[in-house]
């Protein structure tokens, strides 16, 4: 069985595993890393939603074999390590605001909101109401308003 | 320990609130108990005491005398089991609630009823999830918003118990009479200033053996934690990933597993006819026949899908061929109940309406799920289940043990709505690791959700409203419904209580069925319209259904708030003024001033843009929510992909009064989410039933809210009506918000909508196929990065 090697959370890690298998479940059922959930499988709900290289991307329409040694996958384990802190100024933002109710969709909201945020800094700009708009990231609790809230918070104290 | 937890002051303070007990003074007594052990365990009986009966002066509907919440409550009353609250000697405090918490915060309310009558920080008191307890009977089901108010009184009772003992035990320690003494913060405090700490009491505060003792709670006005805002309980949990679901759980050799389904709704597999391919493809390890399909286990779930992409399975039939939504409504309209007011009455003004709702999908974002590991004489399962006991004995059944062979933990969901009422998967995952002999991690593929999961079944309304002379002589409503699964355990809660309701409410219940009782337990009309009757008849008990964030108030509430609209325009009347002309309770009318007030009602709006407003009572309390929508095309004919835009609602005004708040934080997100809920059953949320099968399969088929559809400002207001008890909160944002857009969406195109969700004619997906039942898993993702 073909060698997987990628760096996950700053550690290189290696798995056992066909090509195909999509990263979520790599991470999920062979890795135990289990902040980011299956929702649909098929790139929709972003329930799954990770970083690789710095970027969002969801890792259930990944195949492992797709990925390379040096890729840098962050699931929202490996979040607060990438700003050196206990937790991520979005996640503390996320407690200010008492956003989670059941929290299934939450690493992925998360995960969704610091690579807006980025996104948004790389284009020269500041948070609109329509970069809110555009997160697709589903929450069937419906806690969008508090998320709205949350991510204006947490891009202001990012650093 | 027969002696219930009885009422035994002479406090004439009502329970469903008539006012504050003043502190201290004529305060009621309870009885409870201090329990056997090595460290403090107080307990009460888990019952509420009997409530003052109501006097209503004129023609009171069902639910203002005993409504579902009481028949929930009174549930409760001829259980003996106890719930108890344990002190541990780390100075916490443990408490076990017998309810599952799917999102809705209980076990964070709970901490904070139990801390405030403990006198313990709020952080030092740990709820937990109770298995399946079989000797609380019925009084295990989480639903109709019932957990606050039937748990209040009992929790405070054992809580309180463990407050006097741990201060009869500092009494000696510290040498001073327990009047003189102090607690707060977990901490005991003597006159000259010497302190012991609650673990420090713990084991010292044990007793040998269990005692009935009488207590006194805390008057509301005492309270310093409940009613002030608090953060959820397992916040940091959620944001850092820390929050264990079931597929969460590192249970060992669970490896996963997932079903084949059928083509069509509730089909049934036949044969598989290449069962030795599928063995050998990467990954599989066992591949069995169940009830509802094909079972495969591999080591990824991502092979499961696999597996069930070539699987070649022979079908029986489902329960629905060849059905279609026009199908199962002419169905409907054959089973509708006749008005009693003739159509045409002499000099009257009239309204007549119908309305239709099409089936919803209750499903979480976790899908059902559960892992099972059945062995030869026993056997334990880990799920999110909201009622555990009657998944035990189904389990049981379907496994052929006995019930207490049969393990049950309940597990934090990812979301209910209704869902978790069943246990469906929980069922299936006990078949499939007993045919396999090895432990099973079990979970629905989106596209099952909708496929085959459970629906808020398609139903209509039509409603006949007479005025006369400015004033209205009737209103008639007759919902006709395919029919609604009660077989979670509400339906024995209703054959075993209703004895115990008022003999006028048993009378006019007479006869009726799970699902009428059911409707007239919770439908109340609050309006002084003359001779009012809702009534609901159901046909049709082939589909998959349940309640889904309530059972019939949404449609209902939509249905006869836009009638009132109607109603108020051909009475010249504003709507607003109109309602506030008939409404016939305090509580709801205050709530209803309150959004027009703050939500600015009646202002001017541009072309294609409207305010709406509605009103719910239910819950013990009620709701009213105000809001602004736009209509304009470029706002309706937003394009993105593989989404549903259409009108968006721009501002959201909600009150609620939901008696005493225990958490205000957290309802508060009951009611933000409570208000997504009801825009999705008005605009974007529905199944389409095609040729016997249900086309949805994904979260951009199945349309809930997304970021484009939500109001930017949601506002939620809530009142005070100085009640001593708690009201239902979870479902309670649910009806007037889904009200509340029907009627602005109609003033702003000026059409009222007949059919909901409103675009439920329009499919904006091409289906995903039912050979296999399932998708592929992309592999483009890197392409979509940002």
């Amino acid at each position: 069985m073909p060698k997987q090697t990628f760096i996950l959370n700053g550690k290189p890690v290696t798995v056992n595993v066909n090509d195909d298998v999509r990263v979520l479940w790599v991470l999920r059922d062979l890795l135990g890393v289990t902040g980011p959930k299956y929702g649909c499988g098929i790139n929709v709900c972003k329930a799954c939603t990770s970083h690789i290289n710095g970027k969002a991307f969801n890792p259930c329409s990944v195949k492992v074999g797709d990925l390379k040694k040096k890729d840098e996958v962050t699931t929202i384990e490996g979040l607060p390590d990438t700003v050196g802190e206990e937790l991520h100024p979005m996640q503390q933002a996320w407690i200010n605001r008492d956003v989670a109710q059941c929290g299934y969709c939450q690493p992925g909201q998360i995960m969704a909101a610091v690579a807006t945020v980025k996104k948004v800094r790389r284009e020269g700009r500041t948070l609109r109401e329509s970069d809110l708009d555009d997160i697709r990231n589903i929450c069937r609790c419906g806690t969008y308003a508090r998320i709205r809230e949350a991510v204006e918070e947490g891009a202001r104290n990012m650093p | 320990m027969s002696v219930s937890n009885t009422t035994s002051s002479t406090d004439s303070v009502h329970n469903d609130g008539a006012g504050t007990t003043p502190s201290g003074l004529g305060r009621r007594h309870f009885l409870g108990y201090v329990v056997g052990g090595t460290t403090l365990i107080a307990a009460a009986e888990f019952a509420t005491p009997q409530r003052a009966s109501a006097v209503i002066p004129s023609a009171p509907q069902i639910p203002e005398l005993y409504d579902l919440e009481d028949l929930q409550t009174d549930a409760a009353l001829p259980t003996s089991a106890m719930i108890s609250v344990t002190i541990n000697s780390d100075g916490t405090a443990s408490f076990a609630i017998p309810r599952a918490e799917v999102g809705q915060g209980i076990t964070t309310s709970t901490a904070m009823i139990l801390a405030e009558e403990l006198d313990l920080p709020v952080s030092k008191v740990k709820v937990s999830l109770a298995p399946a307890r079989p000797e609380l009977m019925f009084n295990q089901l989480t639903g109709g918003s019932n957990t606050t108010v039937s748990t209040y009184t009992p929790i405070r009772v054992a809580a309180a118990i463990a407050r006097n003992a741990l201060l009869d035990a500092a009494a000696i320690e510290l040498g001073y009479a327990v009047a003189r003494l102090r607690t707060f913060e977990g901490l005991i405090e003597a006159p000259d200033g010497s302190t012991i700490t609650y673990g420090e009491l713990a084991t010292k505060a044990a007793s040998s053996s269990t005692k009935q003792v009488e207590v006194a709670l805390k008057a509301t006005s005492e309270h310093k934690v409940v009613g002030k805002p608090h953060n959820r309980d397992d916040a940091l949990a959620a944001v850092t990933g820390q929050k264990q679901f079931s597929m969460d759980l590192d249970i060992p050799g669970a490896l996963p597993t997932m079903i084949c389904r059928a083509p069509t709704l509730n089909g049934t597999p036949k044969r598989l006819k290449n069962r030795k391919k599928i063995k050998r493809m990467p990954g599989v390890t066992h591949v069995v026949k169940v009830p509802t399909g094909i079972a495969v286990r591999a080591r990824t779930f991502g092979q499961c899908i696999d597996a069930i992409r070539e699987m070649e399975v022979v079908w029986k039939d489902g329960s629905a061929e060849g059905e279609s939504d026009q199908t199962i409504l002419a169905g409907l309209r054959r089973a509708e109940l006749p008005m009693v007011v003739p159509s045409v009455p002499i000099l009257a003004q009239q309204v007549d309406a119908d309305f239709t709702f099409a089936f919803r999908s209750s499903a979480a974002l976790e899908p059902n799920c559960a892992i099972a590991d059945v062995r030869e004489d026993s056997a334990e399962i880990w799920a999110g289940l909201k009622v555990p006991i009657l998944a035990q004995q189904n389990i049981a059944q379907a496994l052929g043990m006995n019930q207490d062979q049969v393990k049950v933990n309940v597990i934090t969901s990812g979301g209910s709505f209704g869902h978790k009422l069943f246990s469906d998967a929980a069922i299936e995952a006990a078949q499939v690791s007993k045919k396999m002999k090895k432990p099973v991690r079990l979970m629905w593929h989106r596209a099952d959700e909708p496929r085959q999961g459970r629906l808020h079944p398609m139903c209509t309304s039509r409603i006949r409203a007479t005025m006369l002379a400015g004033e209205v002589l009737s209103f008639e409503q007759r919902n006709t419904s395919v029919v609604t699964d009660f077989s979670h355990g509400l339906g024995e809660i209703i054959t075993s209580t209703i004895d115990e309701a008022p003999t006028e409410v048993g009378r006019a219940l007479g006869g009726f069925g799970f699902s009428q009782t059911i409707f007239a337990l919770t439908q109340e009309l609050p309006y002084n319209f003359g001779a009012v009757t809702q009534l609901l008849n159901e046909t049709d008990d082939r589909f998959n259904t349940g309640s889904m964030r309530n059972i019939y108030s949404p449609d209902t509430a939509v249905a006869s708030e836009l009638v009132i609209d109607m109603m108020a325009k051909k009475m010249k009347m504003d709507p607003l003024e109109f309602r506030l002309k008939f409404i016939k309770d305090d509580r709801t009318r205050a709530c209803l001033e309150k959004v027009a007030e703050e939500g600015n009602w009646g202002r001017k709006m541009p072309a294609h843009r409207a305010q709406g407003i509605a009103v719910h009572k239910e819950y013990k309390g009620a709701t009213a929510v105000l809001v602004e929508i736009d209509t304009r095309p470029s706002t309706v004919n937003r394009q993105r992909f593989n989404a549903v835009t259409g009108p968006r609602v721009t501002k959201v005004v909600m009150a609620v009064d939901a008696g005493l708040v225990i958490n205000p934080r957290g309802l508060e997100a009951q009611m933000q989410g409570g208000f997504m809920d009801g825009m999705a059953l008005t605009l974007t949320s529905s199944c389409h039933l095609r040729n016997g099968k249900f086309l949805e399969a994904s979260w951009d088929n199945y349309y809930y809210p997304r970021q484009w559809n939500v109001p930017t400002s949601i506002d939620v207001h809530i009142m005070d009506p100085g009640v001593d008890q708690p009201g239902g909160a979870g479902e309670a944002g649910v009806p007037a918000s889904a009200a509340a857009v029907a009627c602005a969406y109609a003033r702003a195109t000026g059409e009222v909508p007949t059919y909901f969700p409103i675009n439920h004619a329009d499919i904006s997906f091409k289906p995903k196929t039912f050979v296999p039942p399932v998708p592929k898993s992309p592999t483009n993702g890197l392409k979509f990065t940002y």
